[in-house]
């Protein structure tokens, strides 16, 4: 194991090697539940576990490549811009869902969180759990969370949106397309897109205009909710 | 060649954000100051999709391979959560799910209200 991490390279390797069985897993059995993050985060804990590898030797390794994350991130301003244009007659309504859904959300996380007593830190790393992992886990840092906790409570949030969408629409009687793609946006970010992007092509373009929408509105509201707790 | 002045453009962006996230005194991500100003970029016609689409669509097709490691990084926290792990887990469900239904709902109200047929997109 010393001579695996003597080398610079290793962590980004075992990542990718991870990330691609995962994506091997959802190729076959098309579940969202096969999320490749979360089967790629899955492998590279049992790595490091079984091996005794330093978590920290792999996190700084892996730390290299983070630059690429504030580039990333920012060129979600493509499909939003793509978006945008499709569903310009729809906006005001869409603002509205997206900003009420993104409110809510955080409201709900605060207030139940409180009521169970749980550590600031957790309540932090929680608040931004609906939105892009892009965004979220920089909003969860800046305010003093836990970016791994953040990180797997939005691929949950992501997973289970996905899997309870449809359920959901019926439930409270969402028909409208557009409606359908801000709730699967706002709620579940681009996992839930994926759904909805199977429903229709206006309910996915929505669903993606709305994920990079609720993530900027949940990055203007962080204070005041991070301020109430 | 193209990828590397699209990638040029982008990392112009990435520049931008960085610098007003430390002259301007509050807690946003230098990511989110740079999504804004490309989506400005992108509708005032400054840029023009063509010039960082390619390079643009690559990268955040690679997003979720970038957050492996941050989620790994729930180990050094495991101490701190283990104990409340099932309540973050059904809170996170919870919300998802009030999330959903308000957000449709209120989106689903204001487009009847504004007569379906012509807000169509």
């Amino acid at each position: 194991m010393r001579l695996l991490e003597s080398i610079d390279i290793f962590p980004l390797i075992l990542t990718l090697a991870a990330f691609r069985i995962g994506q091997l897993c959802q190729q076959k059995w098309k579940k969202p539940i096969f999320n490749p993050t979360l089967i790629g985060m899955m492998l590279v804990i049992a790595f490091l576990l079984a091996t005794g590898m330093n978590t920290e030797g792999y996190t700084t390794g892996m730390r290299k490549m983070s630059w690429l994350m504030t580039p990333a991130t920012i060129c979600l301003a493509i499909p939003m811009y793509e978006q945008f244009q499709v569903l310009k007659k729809s906006l005001k309504a869409i603002l509205a869902g997206v900003c009420a859904g993104a409110l809510s959300c955080m409201l709900v996380v605060a207030a139940v969180g409180l009521l169970l007593e749980f550590e600031q830190s957790i309540l932090i790393s929680l608040l931004p759990k609906s939105v892009t992992t892009a965004i979220g886990v920089s909003l969860s840092e800046l305010f003093g969370g836990m970016g791994g906790v953040t990180t797997a409570a939005i691929i949950v949030t992501g997973i289970g949106g996905n899997m309870m969408g449809p359920t959901l629409c019926k439930l409270f009687g969402i028909t409208d397309p557009v409606a359908q793609g801000v709730a699967f946006g706002t709620s579940a970010h681009v996992i839930g897109t994926a759904k909805a992007n199977e429903i229709s092509e206006l309910t996915g373009a929505a669903s993606s205009l709305s994920l990079v929408v609720a993530g900027l509105l949940t990055a203007a509201f962080m204070p005041a909710l991070a301020g109430l707790l | 060649m193209k990828y590397l002045s699209q990638f040029l453009r982008i990392t112009a962006f990435t520049l931008a954000g960085e610098l007003l996230q430390r002259v301007i005194p509050l807690p946003v991500p230098a990511s989110v100051y740079g999504l804004i100003l490309l989506f400005a970029a992108l509708c005032f016609g400054v840029v023009k999709l063509e010039q960082v689409k390619d390079a643009g669509s690559f990268l955040v097709s690679i997003l979720p391979i970038l957050f492996v490691s941050p989620a790994v990084g729930i180990l050094e926290n495991w101490g701190l959560i283990h104990d409340a792990v099932i309540p973050m887990l059904l809170l996170a469900l919870l919300s998802t799910i009030s999330t959903f239904g308000i957000a449709g709902r209120v989106t689903q109200a204001l487009r009847k209200k504004e007569g379906k047929d012509d807000a169509a997109a």
